[in-house]
């Protein structure tokens, strides 16, 4: 029950975030559809997910997009339809897309099995321990991205300024 | 009688769910607790005003309040009334929605901090496995509701202070938490509990503490200044502080919406202490091995009292920091010191007991810190100041 | 080394909040209105007219002349003259004021009137609390108000109040002389007399 109350909240913040007109409305619902999926890792009793979900898309990422449509200028947009005028193409997209997926999981091997006993806690040392054991070459490999991201950005704004020099 | 007087909550709790039924035992044991906590700490924010006021005017050599009741500690009972009664005005072209929200979630997310302090021996509200993240996760949600905040005030000035206040709440996010992170690493757990266990255990009379090392006790130095940078207190009150002059994210705020801003930002600056106490200074721990009797839960708010004064005390003496200085300082000079005190605490765990792992930790420590000071001072004159006219 | 200032920040600090419970010198504040500074002997705040002795009425040295009422810059004194005479303070026959009254809400304390007042009769007093709830008439003061005895003056302004004192003894001595001189039948009264002017348009 208290699965498809987060569920219904979550894909209510989804839909609002589509469909309001004010840009920085549609960030905050999409903040809360955030919040609501972090609530649901959390009933499935993955806390080092449930947190992190809460920390680095609440706490980062919703700030960085409001950040990004505060800092570009917005030139007083005509208020537009809600529905963009290719509604019926992307209609069908969206539902082969939906169809797939739906025939992805329920061929997969969680689905299906003993409906309503809770997956087993799992403790942060665990996860501690596969990160540097067995998960060891995908950590690194992360941090090697993160840091290509990082020096990236980096050099694009010292050559902006640069350039403005 | 030691451990009655220590578990007296504990055990008082017990008996009052245990008179109820054994269903809904485990709802209004965490009911209760949870009310528990929000008039402590809502009446440990009211004893603050007060001695806030009073300690910055002794500070400056007046007196603070002292005319509503016995030496002006009945002042929070007029200020509350005060703000409650003052009209509630929003600005026109506001967005009301958002503009009502914002001070809500802060509240709230303010008061969901308190859930993972452990106040007492078992006085924890919950016990997660990972309490540490828990805090920090919330404690980012503070810094959406600011900029909801400034966004929904229609005020360029509001939205510029916004703005400031998020970056310096992102940028000293990191320090704080790489230097609760070495706390982490040591302690081998992220559960609050389990970190304040490891603490409360004594060599002869000394408490093992993690702030008595020198890793911990530069991790204690990094994580008291970025969590004044993350309430916004003084010297880092730039977003605020901008607010006396020309405007800043609370200004569209008045009456009672006010108040509950400032509510949720000493909240916040008492959960970053708890926290503080929690991951460096024992938790609930008694400093000597002798004074285990006195009760855990008065050990914990005598430290958080002692915290409080040295924030006020930093408040009453230092100038505003500029933003360009605040974000040198958290990036140059915290960043990197958090980093070297991290590997500190690896070359702590891994060496041998005695003298030298004290010695060689020590000397990484103040080398990082001269060196880092120097760069960060490089180029400022600090000396006496010449006048070239007005001698 | 960096911190090293904040830390002799905060020893100051802290010397200036322990030192505050410690030595009085240190907390200057005056808990008003528990406590009042002592008023300076030049205090100087709303006008009141001086009367010698005992009778207010009789006493009163004001002789209606109405030049601090053509003086004052606000016209904040509104002066009526009486019918008929009574003594003045150096005992010669004059005018007395019937109605005399200062509007204190617009007087602003300029000290006009009493340097004008060629007869010592309007001073400044030192009350300012003075607050009332009736904006028009509780500030427009009569002059039963606005009388005050000489020792009053004496109290407040004890050097002025000497040398206001000195001057009208001197006229009352002179007004004493001129009178006992014109008493006298012989004809020392005219080299008296032109004695007498010669000394008063020294």
């Amino acid at each position: 029950m208290l699965f498809s109350i987060f569920a219904i909240l979550t894909v209510a913040g989804a839909v609002a975030a589509m469909s309001f007109r004010n840009l920085v409305h549609s960030v905050l619902a999409l903040t809360f559809a955030f919040a609501g999926l972090a609530a649901i890792y959390l009933l499935l009793g993955a806390q080092f997910v449930g947190l992190a979900q809460i920390l680095v898309y609440v706490g980062a990422v919703a700030i960085l997009i409001v950040f990004a449509v505060l800092l570009t200028r917005d030139d007083g947009t005509a208020p537009r339809s809600i529905l963009s005028s290719s509604w019926k193409e992307s209609a069908v997209v969206v539902l082969l897309v939906f169809g797939v997926l739906a025939w992805t999981i329920s061929r997969s091997l969680v689905f299906g099995q003993g409906g309503g006993s809770l997956p087993r806690d799992v403790s942060m040392q665990e996860i501690g321990n596969a990160l540097m054991q067995r998960f060891a070459l995908p950590l690194e490999i992360v941090g090697a991205l993160l840091t290509v991201a990082m020096i990236g950005a980096v050099t694009i704004a010292v050559n902006e300024k640069e350039e403005r020099r | 009688m030691g451990d009655a007087a220590d578990q007296f909550f504990v055990n008082l709790l017990h008996r009052a769910v245990g008179t109820l039924p054994a269903g809904l035992r485990p709802i209004l044991s965490s009911l209760i607790s949870v009310v528990a906590i929000l008039s402590v700490f809502a009446f440990l924010f009211a004893v603050t005003t007060v001695l806030e006021r009073k300690g910055l005017g002794r500070i400056q050599n007046r007196y603070g309040p002292n005319r509503v009741g016995p030496l002006g500690f009945l002042q929070p009972i007029a200020d509350g009334i005060k703000s409650l009664t003052k009209e509630d005005i929003v600005p026109h072209s506001a967005d009301r929605v958002v503009h009502f929200l914002a001070p809500l979630v802060l509240v709230f997310a303010a008061f969901s901090l308190y859930a993972v302090l452990p106040i007492g021996r078992n006085m924890v509200l919950a016990d997660l496995n990972a309490g540490v993240l828990f805090f920090f996760a919330v404690s980012s949600v503070m810094e959406l509701t600011i900029f909801m905040a400034g966004w929904s005030s229609r005020n360029k000035y509001s939205l510029l202070g916004a703005m400031r206040a998020i970056a310096q709440m992102i940028s000293y996010e990191v320090p704080l938490i790489l230097s609760s992170v070495t706390v982490v690493m040591a302690a081998g757990s992220l559960s609050t509990v389990d970190i304040v266990e490891k603490q409360a255990e004594y060599t002869g009379f000394f408490p093992h503490w993690f702030v008595f090392t020198p890793w911990g006790f530069a991790g204690f130095l990094l994580f008291l200044i970025a969590a004044t940078a993350e309430s916004n207190r003084s010297p880092f009150d730039l977003p605020e502080g901008e607010s006396e002059i020309v405007a800043g994210y609370y200004t569209e705020y008045s009456g009672f919406k006010f108040a509950l801003f400032f509510l949720g930002e000493y909240l916040g600056l008492f959960a970053i202490s708890g926290l503080g106490i929690t991951l460096f200074l024992g938790g609930w721990a008694a400093p000597f091995s002798f004074l285990t009797w006195v009760p855990s839960y008065l050990w914990f708010f005598a430290k958080l009292i002692l915290l409080i004064a040295l924030f006020i005390w930093v408040r009453g003496t230092l100038p505003r920091l500029r933003m360009d200085q605040l974000m040198n300082f958290a990036w140059k000079f915290m960043l990197p010191m958090a980093l070297l005190n991290l590997v500190t605490t690896a070359v702590w765990h891994f060496l041998a007991q005695g003298v030298v792992r004290w010695v060689v930790c020590i000397l990484m420590i103040v080398v990082a810190y001269v060196l880092l000071g120097r760069s960060l001072m490089h180029g400022s004159r600090l000396e006496k100041r010449v006048y070239r006219f007005a001698e | 080394m960096l911190g090293e200032g904040i830390v002799k920040g905060m020893m100051e600090t802290a010397r200036n909040f322990f030192g505050s419970y410690v030595s009085k010198d240190r907390l200057t504040t005056v808990q008003f209105p528990e406590e009042r500074l002592p008023s300076i002997e030049a205090t100087r705040d709303f006008p009141f007219l001086v009367y010698d002795g005992e009778d207010w009425q009789a006493g009163m040295r004001c002789v209606a002349c109405q030049i601090c009422e053509k003086e004052c810059p606000p016209k904040c004194i509104y002066i009526e003259k009486s019918k008929d005479k009574k003594a003045d303070a150096v005992g010669k026959p004059q005018f007395y004021p019937a109605v005399f009254n200062i509007d204190v809400s617009v007087c602003m304390s300029c000290q006009i009137c009493v340097e004008v007042c060629p007869f010592e009769a309007i001073k400044m007093d030192n009350e300012f609390e003075l607050s009332t709830d009736d904006r028009f008439e509780g500030l427009l003061w009569d002059k039963a108000r606005l009388s005050k005895p000489n020792a009053h003056y004496q109290n407040i302004h004890p050097t002025d109040a000497a040398a206001s004192d000195a001057i009208l003894a001197e006229e009352k001595a002179k007004a004493e002389a001129k009178t006992k001189a014109a008493a006298d039948p012989k004809s020392n009264a005219t080299l008296a007399s032109a004695l007498q002017t010669a000394s008063s348009t020294q």
